[in-house]
Formats: C-alpha cells, sequence, structure tokens
C-alpha cells in the first residue's frame, strides 16, 4: 500500500514538473504572437524641434509617425526585466539574478557618468582651466576665470587624496579628507536637525488647548470647527506627553506615571500601524505601477488613456 | 482544513495579491475620490499664487518609486502649466535628470506646445551632494549650476532672471522617495528661512507619516502616496477639465489604480483576520 502511495506522488510529481514550463511556453508563445499580429510594445515617434518625441499610435494610424526600434527594444527589455525580478517571488534562478547583476552594474556605471558631467567637468574642472572645457568639454560654460579660482584646488587635492586609498600604499593619506567630510557632515545635519526635528517642534507642541475659530463671514463662532480644532490639540498635548513620560527612565512606571505610560505605547502602536498601512499602501501602489506597465506599454492588454485605436488592443 | 492553511505556501499569497491587483486593473474598475483638507491646501498652495509666480519643482526620486510618484508629478508640473507658473526643474537623485527629461517630453512639449524652453520652463538637472546642494542654493543658485542640463550657460536663460538663491522663487515643489528629499528641504531651507521658503511635497507611503510633524510651520502641503495623488488628480480634474480625450487617461493615473489598490487593500485585511482566527484556533487546539 505504502509502494503504491509512493509510486503515485512520485507520478504526480514528474507531471507537475512539466506544468511550469508548459505554463511559460504557452505565455511566451501568446506574447510572440501579440507582438507579431498586432505589435505589441511598439513605440511610435514623431519628430520635432528638440529631436523626436514619443508620440500615440494614432499619430502612426495618421501617417505622421513611425515605430522607434531602439524605445521598443527599451520596452521589450524592461518588461522582461520586471518579469525576471518578479520571478524572484516563486524561487531564487538566475534570470532573477541576472537583471539584479544588471541593475548594479548599470547604477554604478550611471553614477560615475553623471558625476563626471555634473560635477567635476562644471564645477571642478570649469572652474580651474575655464577656457579649456569651454572650448572643448562644454560650450556652455563661461572661458572666464572667477576672482578666488584658486580656491578649488583644495578640493582637487582632497579628491586625490581620497583616491589614494587605491594606492598599495599610503592608504592612511585618504583618511584625512574623509575626516573633513565626516566632520562637515556631522556638522551640518546637526544643525538641520536641531532647529527642524528638535526647537521647531517644541514650538509646534505649544499651542492653545482651547481653541476658537471665527466662521468664514467673519460672524461669530463656528463651534463646529472650533470644537475639532480643540480635540485636535487636546490629542497632540496628551498623545505628545504621554509618550515623552514612556521613554522617561529616571521615575518607575507606576501610578499615575505608569498610566501616561501605558497610553504613551497606545499612542506609539497607533502610529507604527499608520505608518505600516502607509507601507502598504506604498508598496501597492508600486505593484499596481508594474502591472500597468506591462498590461498597457508592453502586452496592449488596457489602453487606460486611449493612446491606440480600441482594435489593437484586447486579448485577442 | 486548518492544518492547511496554517501551513499554506506563501506563494500562494503572493498570487492572490497579483491577481487583486491585476483583476480590477483587467476590468477598469476605479472608485470615486473625494479630496481631503491637506490635499485641499497643497492644491491651493500651487493655484492660489498669481499667474507667472516662479516654482522650482525638485524631482528627489528615481523609477522604483514611478507607480507612487509618476501621476503626483505630473499632476504638479500639469497645476503648473494650466496656471502659466515659471518651472524650474532640478534633481538631487541621479536619475531624476531622466525623469525630468521625461516629464518635459511626455507632458509640456506634448500638451502644451506653447511652453517655451528657456523661457517658461527649465531644467538644471541633477547635482550631486545632498543636503549640500540645498545649503548652496539658499546662498547663490549659480554657484552650484553653472549651465542647465543642456550645456547652456545659466545666464542666457531668461527664466533664470532675477532667480540667485531658493528664496527667490515662490514656492518650492519636492516631489520626494527618500534621502536626500523633502525631510533635508524641510531641515535646511524651511527651517532656516522659515517666512521664505514655501515648500509642498509630495511622497511615498513610507515616508508620508514621518513629514506629518512638519505641518503647517514648515511644510505647507502634503501628498502622501497614491491616495493623495488620486485626490489632487481629482481636483485638477474639476478646475481645469482636460481639452481632449486622450489627455483624460492620462491624467487620471492615481485615479484609476485607486480600484486595484482598493481589491488589494481588502485581501490584506481578510488575510490579516484570518491569519488571526487561525492562531487562535490553534491555541484553542492546543489547550
Amino acid at each position: 500500500m505504502a509502494s503504491g502511495q509512493l509510486l503515485v506522488s512520485e507520478k504526480t510529481a514528474g507531471k507537475s514538473r512539466w506544468v511550469g514550463p508548459a505554463l511559460l511556453l504557452a505565455a511566451g508563445v501568446y506574447v510572440a504572437w501579440r507582438a507579431a499580429v498586432f505589435g505589441c510594445g511598439t513605440v511610435y515617434v514623431a519628430p520635432a524641434d528638440e529631436g523626436p518625441t514619443s508620440v500615440s499610435a494614432w499619430e502612426a494610424v495618421a501617417g505622421v509617425a513611425q515605430p522607434s526600434l531602439g524605445r521598443t527594444i527599451g520596452v521589450w527589455v524592461a518588461a522582461l526585466l520586471t518579469l525576471a525580478i518578479f520571478s524572484f517571488l516563486y524561487k531564487d534562478n538566475p534570470l532573477y539574478k541576472l537583471a539584479e547583476a544588471v541593475f548594479v552594474g548599470v547604477s554604478a556605471g550611471y553614477w560615475m557618468v553623471v558625476a563626471f558631467w555634473t560635477t567635476l567637468v562644471p564645477n571642478l574642472l570649469g572652474k580651474l582651466f575655464p577656457a579649456w572645457v569651454s572650448a572643448g568639454l562644454m560650450p556652455g560654460l563661461s572661458p572666464e576665470r572667477e576672482d578666488a579660482w584658486y580656491w578649488y584646488f583644495v578640493p582637487l587635492v582632497l579628491g586625490l587624496m581620497l583616491l589614494w586609498r587605491l594606492a598599495p600604499r599610503g592608504a592612511w593619506i585618504a583618511a584625512w579628507p574623509l575626516a573633513f567630510i565626516m566632520g562637515a557632515t556631522a556638522g551640518v545635519r546637526l544643525v538641520g536637525f536641531l532647529q527642524a526635528d528638535f526647537l521647531n517642534q517644541i514650538g509646534a507642541t505649544i499651542r492653545p488647548a482651547v481653541v476658537l475659530l471665527h466662521q468664514a463671514d467673519g460672524q461669530g463662532v463656528d463651534w463646529t470647527a472650533s470644537l475639532g480644532a480643540t480635540v485636535q490639540a487636546l490629542l497632540l498635548l496628551v498623545g505628545v506627553l504621554c509618550c515623552l513620560t514612556y521613554f522617561f527612565f529616571s521615575v518607575e512606571h507606576r501610578g499615575l506615571v505608569g498610566r501616561a505610560s501605558r497610553l504613551g505605547v497606545w499612542v506609539l502602536m497607533i502610529t507604527f500601524g499608520a505608518a505600516f498601512g502607509y507601507t502598504v499602501m506604498g508598496r501597492i501602489a508600486l505593484l499596481a505601477g508594474r502591472l500597468e506597465f506591462l498590461l498597457n506599454d508592453w502586452l496592449w492588454l488596457i489602453d487606460p488613456a486611449g493612446l491606440r485605436p480600441p482594435d489593437w488592443t484586447g486579448w485577442w | 482544513m486548518l492544518e492547511k492553511l496554517q501551513h499554506l505556501d506563501r506563494r500562494w499569497v503572493f498570487l492572490m495579491m497579483l491577481l487583486a491587483v491585476a483583476v480590477p486593473m483587467l476590468a477598469d474598475w476605479q472608485v470615486p475620490e473625494k479630496s481631503t483638507l491637506l490635499v485641499r491646501q497643497t492644491f491651493e498652495a500651487i493655484d492660489r499664487l498669481p499667474e507667472g509666480s516662479k516654482i522650482l519643482l525638485s524631482w528627489d526620486w528615481d523609477p522604483s518609486a514611478e507607480g507612487e510618484l509618476g501621476p503626483m508629478a505630473n499632476a504638479f508640473v500639469r497645476h503648473c502649466c494650466q496656471k502659466k507658473h515659471k518651472m524650474v526643474f532640478i534633481a538631487l537623485w541621479p536619475v531624476g535628470q531622466q525623469l525630468i527629461d521625461d516629464t518635459i517630453e511626455k507632458l509640456i512639449q506634448a500638451d502644451y506646445p506653447h511652453l517655451v524652453y528657456g523661457r517658461d520652463y527649465v531644467n538644471l538637472g541633477f547635482k550631486p551632494g545632498n543636503e549640500g546642494v540645498i545649503k548652496v542654493l539658499l546662498t547663490d543658485l549659480r554657484q552650484l549650476y553653472t549651465t542647465d542640463a543642456r550645456g547652456t550657460n545659466i545666464e542666457k536663460i531668461p527664466v533664470m532672471r532675477g532667480l540667485n538663491t531658493v528664496r527667490d522663487f515662490d514656492l518650492v515643489v519636492s516631489v520626494s522617495a527618500g534621502y536626500p528629499g523633502i525631510k533635508e528641504w524641510v531641515q535646511y531651507a524651511s527651517a532656516a528661512y522659515p517666512n521664505q521658503v514655501r515648500l509642498i511635497t509630495g511622497t511615498t507611503g513610507v515616508s508620508a507619516p514621518l513629514l506629518y510633524p512638519y505641518i503647517p510651520d514648515q511644510l505647507q502641503g502634503m501628498l502622501g502616496a497614491i491616495k493623495g495623488a488620486a485626490e489632487y488628480e481629482q481636483l485638477l480634474l474639476e478646475k481645469y477639465p482636460p481639452t481632449h480625450g486622450e489627455e483624460v487617461g492620462k491624467y487620471q493615473e492615481a485615479l484609476r489604480r485607486m480600484g486595484p489598490q482598493l481589491a488589494a487593500h481588502l485581501l490584506m485585511i481578510g488575510l490579516i483576520v484570518l491569519g488571526n482566527i487561525l492562531y487562535f484556533a490553534s491555541r484553542r487546539k492546543q489547550s
């Protein structure tokens, strides 16, 4: 009996092994058919003053736009990479690893190029050697030197010292500019937090507990709005005091202090719940954004913005 | 049954979530939106400014937050275009520059072709330095931005005339996905110059709860996550109805995502309730 059951489960496992690949194959055939028949995923461009711009398929129907091979490939690559990342939800696999590696590599390369062209060229080389940079690299820059241009040697030297850590000897030289960065960052951030998150928050909490609001026409007090504003002010006051009590460890949390502390915990829990709710909303919005890209831009199964003739959109 | 549900493969939950979002999307299921006070205040911050006001739009996000922030960014820009405000775009995130180009191409050039680059709007691009960029912008914008993103000298761009610091702008709008973003704008711009820098933001669901303490003194308006974006789109569509059909769908991105959002939230609530029932049932069974 036991061996019979084992045989049946082995047979079932053998069959189910083919279910996933068969489904994937069917989906691939369907997508290929849609691409061949409807041209789904195609991006159309029309000439404009500032170079070709993406337009709707209606412009192509009217004969003023044509398919862009580069942008179409972009949509297909984006769609396939999205699916590769989603595949991790099933289980870890080489396609996911490939998409992850592409993302990391492209990001690093992009950062380097952007930093070079947006900072090193205009803000360092352009200040030290403006005529050279203006003539050869960035024509928009002024070829004139500023009065105190030589100060820009300081960041140049600090930058070179920072790169010294790549050298086999004298890595300690990089510690000096790093110390400068840490000190300056800590100082800048301290002032920001002190002002916005400490002093101004104290100011924002010290408000009248009873609020009287006037009606829009200035005739008398709006009691409903006043009641709402007063409840809000009292909630804020009680909430802040109770939360602070919870984090006040110099006194044992018993009696009145204990009750205030417990209320503080409730306030904190409600805050965490609200934050969690917001996070869920955010994550679902991201999923919806990605699915809309797949269903609309790539597969043309939906067309919420009416960018294509109706018979181009749909399952068949 | 109890045993089976307790050991349910989590991939079934993923599949259910996928269907909860995809099915309403395929069925074009939408829910009506009513604006809340905070969203109305954010809307008014742009709407009450006189025509031609100068607005700094800081694109502090990247494509990973497109699902949430893309609709907000489009709504802010469309609002500015409708009000004929002058727009100066910057980015504190490196990919922000490409997102600005995308907004300019798909929105401004497509639907507001009468607006001229350099005269009505400009893309100053990305600068690395996080909050350091904001600090410099507060004292001398031209020290950091010597050219726009296309390499044109900033002195030759008409829209930049008279704009030397952040304080010269009538409003700063930060579409923010994290660090550096709206928190840094509050800490270094609005806190330092409380009566001179007015700030509003559109931000992700993760960031939104942390920003409420800054409202209304240090932050004059906020759109929190896709819900805030949907309410803003509704206000915008009511006050400035699109002139042709294509635009209606284009500017309802957030509104049409609220249907899938509702279905997914109902699923989440159902799963949380089910999880609790299973927990108490298994405890009862054990005792």
